[in-house]
């Protein structure tokens, strides 16, 4: 008998104040940019200031939201099994300065630091080192589902009770090579957006941006629980008029009906090339039920989908789907069973399916 | 005892050989694949020795029919060994049930990034690497050549044990009923990144790697890609497939010692190789022969040979290192000597550990030094990385 598997506790940091638990979204931050940074917490309060100078970005962020993560469950590090990171570009930061370092240097003068964290699984592998956790160690790099990677092979695990606690995050940074040279090839919108304008745009191009947003899923629940994880699935790439009927096809592998979505929560991203993905649930199979969109709070990189799963969490913990995120006029009758979708640039594409606890 | 996972395909190449048959027959007659570097130019290139594959990168184009500088040379050896473990494994039509992709790589397209770094802002020729550098692109890449479809394809990045952690995944996925096929391993192709960053490291041997060895001075980086095909039992039966080898067990741990450096008693490695009998049901009695990740760094050697010395006791199995053969290949190395242990399995051979002269002065271990034949039934592989990452493989005969 297979166990369920539960989100038990979030840590979200993002363009938007999420980092406090008890808030969700009373006050939302509005931008008018092609590009967000997260709000930084006091990384003080959390790390010791000697360690913190030598961390990237994404190594602060994700021990801050790991260790709200854990604070919020009361689970001791000791009771983590596995540690598992979904990221697209690892510490990026670090990696672009190594090989600016190489060729303004002339392969001269180099130090390890850049280099050690610029391998992906430095975050993963720090969080363990911080938390002396031994267990499973793993790191997902594949663009828009690393985390979802990550989340199916937690669920997996947890399962199969090989794993009764397990962190799972999502993190990416933004910096300025890759901004630079996306601008290049406009995958960054040209002009600066504003956040509540974002899909209607009718530009090419997202926002870019960053965050770090870590769970704790488990087979058991603790009193913090919010929701459970009931299935997720992965592809490399669907064609536009494939993707109603693979979502109606994970519906069906799930015994559900269209109906039984109380609310679906959707990837766009403002890119009047490829936010027709979306329509394709929202304007046919899913006209008729209640919508919520993110991307306009968290903007777009590899791991945004995992703010979206921080949403749906929220939502279905609060029971309340807060205005700045309604996608239509549709109000939710009950808040029990959440579909997420996204997409990037027609590729990667992942349903996943939150149940009320 | 518990049931194997099926490996019907095996596909590689690396400074030994562009397909399985080179590889083998190298690794048979010692014939090994270091040599001064020839297709980067670096400024070490007196200081280091390097495994690099033969083919440049004009002639990976040609064979792949690609444009010239399509693709990152990292995607284009993947798709070689892919491609082969895919022919190998007798599949016709690779969507006919539910195949996945599960691939490990460390560096993806940083080759072409490091190259164009400053010239994708003096003109538009090289763009299409932009997108190249994100790890998953080279997944990607080997996804579409296959010709995969609505398919589950991610890529995992775990430093050196990045292709060990894609074929203990794709196995698990086979046994929980996800996937019906997987294609598992890794990629990785040199780059001046990883010279540069191993250099900065100080690991890197100026001579042939020698590992276990007492005087040994480092590791070689080398570049190579190393595919498994597994299937289910519903694929085997439904296809008739003939299997090479099984999965039997796997492990995962992590050291949590140092971001860079292995833990002196081998703690993580201890770990992976105790979860990985586990799974197999196998005692430590019963591995008949283990493929060290032995990269002939002090640290590493010293480590691992500890952690053997604490799973088996006085009773270590014969081992091996392959590395002095292909150089340390990074996220491609659990692809490889999976490979290589299949091979093992299948001809009842233990490789020779070349390079080994001087045992050790901290404990009395002894690699195989001479080609071996032995009867096999199990074999183990380790896989240790940066971040701490230790992973072990079972490999057996049967089921």
């Amino acid at each position: 008998m297979k166990k369920s598997v539960y989100i038990n506790s979030v840590g979200s940091i993002s363009p938007q104040h999420t980092l406090d638990n008890t808030l969700f979204l009373e006050e939302v931050v509005n931008y008018n940019s092609s590009t967000l940074n997260v709000i930084a917490p006091n990384y003080k309060e959390f790390i010791p200031p000697a360690a913190a100078r030598r961390m990237a970005k994404g190594i602060k962020m994700s021990t801050v939201s790991a260790k709200t993560v854990l604070n919020e469950a009361q689970i001791e590090e000791s009771e983590v099994d596995a540690i598992i990171v979904g990221t697209g570009l690892g510490c990026i930061g670090d990696s672009e300065k190594f090989i600016k370092d190489i060729i303004d240097n002339d392969e001269q003068y180099l130090t390890p630091t850049r280099f050690i964290q610029s391998s992906h699984n430095t975050v993963a592998g720090q969080i363990a080192l911080g938390m002396g956790c031994k267990g499973y160690n793993f790191t997902y790099v594949h663009s828009t589902i690393s985390f979802e990677s990550s989340l199916l092979d937690a669920k997996m695990q947890l399962e199969e009770n090989e794993a009764q606690h397990i962190l799972v995050g999502g993190v990416d940074e933004l910096v300025d090579h890759h901004e630079n040279t996306h601008r290049l090839i406009g995958h960054i919108k040209d002009t600066p957006t504003n956040s509540n304008s974002l899909l209607n745009s009718n530009t090419s191009g997202a926002v870019f941006a960053e965050g770090a947003n870590f769970f704790l899923l488990s087979n058991s629940k603790t009193s913090s629980v919010y929701s459970e994880l009931v299935a997720l699935k992965t592809f490399n790439e669907i064609a536009k008029e494939r993707v109603a009927t693979l979502a109606l096809k994970f519906l069906a592998g799930n015994n559900l009906e269209i109906e039984d979505i109380d609310l679906l929560i959707m990837g766009n991203n403002g890119d009047v090339n490829f936010d027709d993905y979306y329509s394709q649930l929202t304007e046919s199979i899913f006209k008729h039920t209640p919508q919520a969109y993110y991307k306009h709070l968290s903007g777009e990189f590899d791991t945004a989908s995992a703010f979206g799963f921080w949403l749906g969490n929220k939502i279905l913990k609060h029971q309340n789907v807060p205005n700045a995120v309604q996608l239509n006029a549709l109000k939710p009758k009950k808040l029990e069973i959440v579909l997420l979708y996204n997409q990037y640039r027609g590729e990667n594409q992942s349903f996943v399916l939150l149940k009320r606890c | 005892m518990s049931q194997g996972v099926a490996i019907t395909g095996i596909g590689i190449i690396s400074a030994i050989g562009n397909n399985v048959a080179e590889n083998f027959a190298s690794l048979i007659s010692e014939k090994i694949g270091i040599s001064k570097i020839s297709q980067i130019d670096t400024i070490h290139k007196n200081d280091i020795m390097v495994g690099e594959i033969a083919m440049q990168n004009k002639e990976l184009e040609a064979l792949l029919n690609l444009n010239s500088d399509a693709y990152s040379r990292t995607p284009m050896i993947g798709i070689i060994a892919a491609q082969e473990a895919i022919t190998n494994a007798g599949i016709s039509d690779i969507n006919d049930c539910a195949t996945g992709l599960i691939s490990g790589t460390t560096v993806g397209g940083m080759d072409k990034t490091e190259q164009y770094f400053y010239d994708y802002f003096e003109g538009n020729s090289h763009w299409n690497h932009i997108t190249g550098l994100s790890a998953g692109d080279s997944s990607k890449k080997i996804a579409d050549y296959l010709g995969l479809k609505e398919s589950f394809v991610t890529t995992i990045s775990t430093a050196c044990s990045s292709a060990a952690n894609a074929i203990m995944q794709g196995a698990k996925m086979i046994k929980s009923g996800e996937l019906d096929r997987v294609i598992v391993g890794g990629t990785d192709a040199m780059s001046k990144f990883t010279i540069n960053g191993f250099k900065t490291l100080m690991i890197q041997s100026d001579t042939f790697n020698a590992p276990f060895d007492n005087n040994r001075k480092g590791l070689n980086l080398g570049e190579a890609a190393g595919y498994l095909v597994l299937e289910s039992d519903k694929i085997i039966a439904r296809d008739n497939k003939k299997v090479l080898a099984y999965i039997k067990g796997y492990g995962n741990a992590n050291d949590a010692y140092h971001q860079t450096a292995s833990s002196e008693q081998g703690d993580g490695a201890v770990l992976a190789m105790e979860k990985a009998l586990k799974v197999a049901e196998l005692s430590p009695e019963s591995i008949d022969y283990v493929n060290a990740h032995g990269t002939a760094t002090p640290n590493n050697d010293l480590s691992e040979g500890r952690a053997l010395l604490r799973i088996f006791g006085d009773k270590v199995p014969e081992f091996s290192s392959t590395k002095a053969f292909t150089g340390h290949t990074l996220a491609a190395a659990g692809g490889i000597e999976a490979v290589f242990s299949v091979l093992a399995l299948q001809n009842n051979i233990i490789y020779p550990n070349l390079n080994f002269k001087t045992p050790m002065i901290e404990f009395n271990l002894q690699p195989e030094i001479k080609l071996k034949q032995k009867e096999l039934k199990t074999v183990l592989s380790n896989s240790f990385g940066f971040g701490g990452n230790c992973s072990t493989l079972i490999f057996s005969k049967e089921a």
